[in-house]
């Protein structure tokens, strides 16, 4: 497994500021905390879409920002595939073209086959139909599609299931233990559901107010009784 | 109804001006309108304000700027006429050009409404996917924003076949040569027992304008019906 490197520091304009900083040696990691308190802009900023006045990022042998010596990644030289809490399919392209549309942009190896992916996401039957016609753990089971089929060497979710409900959340987390099984991809699982990451996550990261403060194993850094984060 | 050969003629003009000043300007309608929906700085009002210009400066000093632009010994027409051999003052060449920059705002207008219904983060999405900024927009922001852009087209057609201030200063009112419909119309109102003539050009105008309206919702219904298909 490789290691990721991740510090940053940023004040956005509202006031709110992110000071993290990790290290982890990814199979599934998760990273927890309340609404506000920086996860989503972790990932982002580790996708290249935010960038932060001062930070480092650092994956295997990679380094894709060193604010300090001037360099940065941008998000298409990153080969990182995101999965966006409210799914972000491409509306006027249907299932098919939204799963091939990162397909071959990247040199890479395409190690992950899409006879594969469809298989294994169950998606051979959504094809020919577009995102509106699709039900919400549909959308995420597209959105995690098209991400893998992009090639990325690392995962990341922002809360893929928060929009569904229960029966549903545990269907979806069925795919991505299948999907972490198959493909052993370094995962970085953002999530409010102490359930869900006691399930997928190897790994835990505790956020509060742009702070990381604790970092662990599940039973370790999750107390028995807590359900929600 | 039978037309003249001058009415014919000015049908044929009218057709030229606007689809050459619409083709012409649309890549340019189509960067600004993109910029103007996405650029937050503070150089945005500066570029919305030359844009608009046209809107409400009075034509025929939009004319006549044009004209002393293009003017054999004007900065523009000068260059063109010595190194390309280009005359554009008293030619359609002119009408298309003062057709151009008049309905520019209007195009332009057109094309931000429907580059800011696009959701931003579809193209963060994009290249997460490792598409180019220049490949998200051609792939993603763009064909979603096509009916505007169809829309632009049309209501830019339709305001070139009325332009009439603006065209008259730089291209004057020659018949077979720089006489639109709508400079035909102005000659024949004022020659008396000349009523039918108009008549017919101005049946012909409400005509065109009603034809190029159907033709882009017939666009739109088509584009719409395969995505849902």
């Amino acid at each position: 497994m490789r290691r990721l490197s991740f510090q940053c520091a940023h004040r956005y304009p509202g006031g709110f500021a992110l000071e993290a900083r990790f290290e982890t040696m990814l199979g599934v990691t998760a990273i927890v905390g309340p609404s506000g308190s920086g996860k989503t802009s972790i990932l982002e900023t580790i996708a290249g879409l935010l960038r932060p006045r001062f930070g480092a990022i650092e994956f295997g042998e990679q380094k894709w920002l060193d604010t300090r010596r001037g360099i940065y990644k941008k998000p298409e030289q990153r080969r990182v595939g995101l999965v966006f809490q409210d799914h972000l399919l491409f509306p006027h392209l249907n299932v098919e073209r939204n799963l091939r549309y990162g397909r071959g942009r990247r040199a890479s190896s395409n190690s992950i086959e899409p006879r594969r992916v469809i298989e294994v996401l169950e998606l051979g039957d959504l094809l020919e139909r577009y995102p509106r016609n699709l039900s919400g753990g549909e959308k995420q089971r597209v959105a995690l599609g098209r991400a893998l089929l992009s090639d990325p060497e690392i995962l990341l979710l922002d809360e893929p299931l928060a929009a569904l409900d229960e029966t549903l959340k545990d269907r979806i987390l069925t795919y991505l233990e299948r999907v972490v099984a198959e493909w052993h991809l370094p995962t970085l699982y953002v999530s409010h559901s102490a359930r869900e990451v006691r399930r997928v996550a190897e790994q835990v990261i505790v956020l509060e107010q742009g702070r990381v403060v604790q970092q662990g194993a599940p039973a370790d850094v999750l107390p028995a009784d807590y359900s929600s984060l | 109804m039978q037309l003249t050969s001058e009415e014919w003629s000015a049908l044929r003009l009218s057709f030229q001006v606007g689809l050459s000043a619409v083709l012409a300007s649309l890549p340019i309608a189509i960067v600004v309108g993109y910029l103007l929906a996405r650029w937050n700085s503070r150089g945005r009002w500066l570029l919305e304000m030359v844009v608009n210009l046209p809107l409400v400066l009075p034509p025929v000093v939009t004319g006549y700027l044009l004209l002393v632009m293009f003017a054999p010994r004007g900065p523009l027409g000068g260059f063109l006429e010595e190194r390309l051999g280009v005359r554009i003052v008293f030619t359609w060449l002119g009408a298309a050009i003062a057709a151009a920059v008049m309905s520019f705002p209007l195009m332009v207008r057109a094309i931000r409404l429907a580059f800011q219904a696009v959701d931003p983060r579809l193209e963060l999405a994009a290249r997460t996917l490792g598409a180019s900024r220049a490949h998200a927009f051609l792939s993603v922001a763009l064909p979603l924003a096509r009916r505007g852009v169809l829309a632009g087209c049309v209501l830019g057609f339709a305001r070139s076949l009325g332009e009439f201030g603006a065209t008259m200063m730089v291209a004057g009112n020659i018949v077979g040569e720089t006489q639109t419909v709508a400079l035909a119309i102005f000659s024949d109102s004022n020659r008396p027992g000349a009523e039918m003539q108009v008549a017919r050009l101005v049946v012909i105008s409400i005509l065109l304008a009603a034809v190029a309206l159907l033709a882009s919702e017939w666009l739109e219904w088509r584009q719409t019906s395969r995505e849902t298909a």
